[in-house]
């Protein structure tokens, strides 16, 4: 977990801000699960567009327009956590955005649950906790 | 709904441009410091977020047309890339503690998409 002094980019590792770059990544998944919601509701309307009509709609459409601007802070808030944290940890726990999203399809729109959305969502909780554990140190 | 072979290939495409433009964000993130100009002549973090932005289009477009349960999984690849581009650009060691990490959410992520069926 001793990150090589030969890349120019790797700074000196820091404890805890490793530890505080792991957090900031875990609480921005939140962010992403309510951005890739709204983009979702607004890629919906469209289904036959261009590439050019796509990006207008991104503009004008206020689910797209929203959601792309939670996907802005979430980014600001990833180069920062990026500075003091490995990309090969620090990328992978986006995944617990999918956990969120899952939560929140059944909780506020009363999707079925089922044996196998139940697996995933624990088995992706653990894989985000060894690489935040891993990772942190 | 089915989930038409040219919406898995865009969703492909974009993960991958988007797990490129990861590379060019930590490396220009590493090149802010105090002064504004650190930011905002940073053409590593503009070649990321433009990467970024190129893939979220390709996103939209896949995504218009398939089922969120099948183009899921498809973008959680782009973990695995993360992984190689990480020991290659940046000599992060692919570490055992990784490799189990990003298997169980790459196990974790199918198993939500079989789930969603």
């Amino acid at each position: 977990m001793t990150p090589a002094t030969t890349a120019p980019e790797v700074h000196v590792p820091d404890p805890a801000k490793r530890k505080l770059a792991v957090f900031i990544v875990l609480a921005c998944t939140l962010l992403v699960a309510i951005a890739q919601y709204l983009i979702k509701l607004g890629a919906n309307r469209l289904s036959h567009a261009g590439l050019l009509a796509t990006t207008i709609g991104i503009l004008t459409i206020p689910q797209l327009f929203a959601g792309y601007c939670l996907y802005a802070v979430f980014t600001a808030l990833f180069v920062f956590a990026l500075r003091h944290g490995e990309l090969s940890v620090l990328y992978p726990l986006i995944a617990l955005s999918y956990v969120w999203v899952t939560i929140t399809a059944v909780v506020a729109f009363h999707e079925a649950l089922n044996p196998y959305k139940i697996v995933g969502v624990l088995v992706i909780v653990c894989g985000v906790a060894v690489l935040g554990w891993g990772g942190g140190k | 709904m089915t989930t038409p072979v040219s919406s898995m290939v865009l969703v492909l495409v974009g993960s991958v441009i988007g797990s490129v433009g990861a590379i060019f964000l930590k490396s220009g993130a590493h090149a802010v410091n105090r002064h504004w100009t650190s930011i905002a002549f940073n053409w590593r973090l503009a070649v990321g977020i433009g990467a970024y932005l190129a893939s979220s289009v390709l996103f939209v477009k896949g995504m218009s047309n398939g089922e969120l349960s099948v183009l899921f999984p498809l973008v959680s690849l782009s973990y695995v890339c993360t992984l190689a581009w990480s020991r290659l650009f940046f000599n992060e060691a692919i570490t055992k503690v990784k490799l189990a990490g990003v298997g169980l959410i790459l196990v974790g992520i199918t198993f939500l998409s079989l789930g969603s069926h």
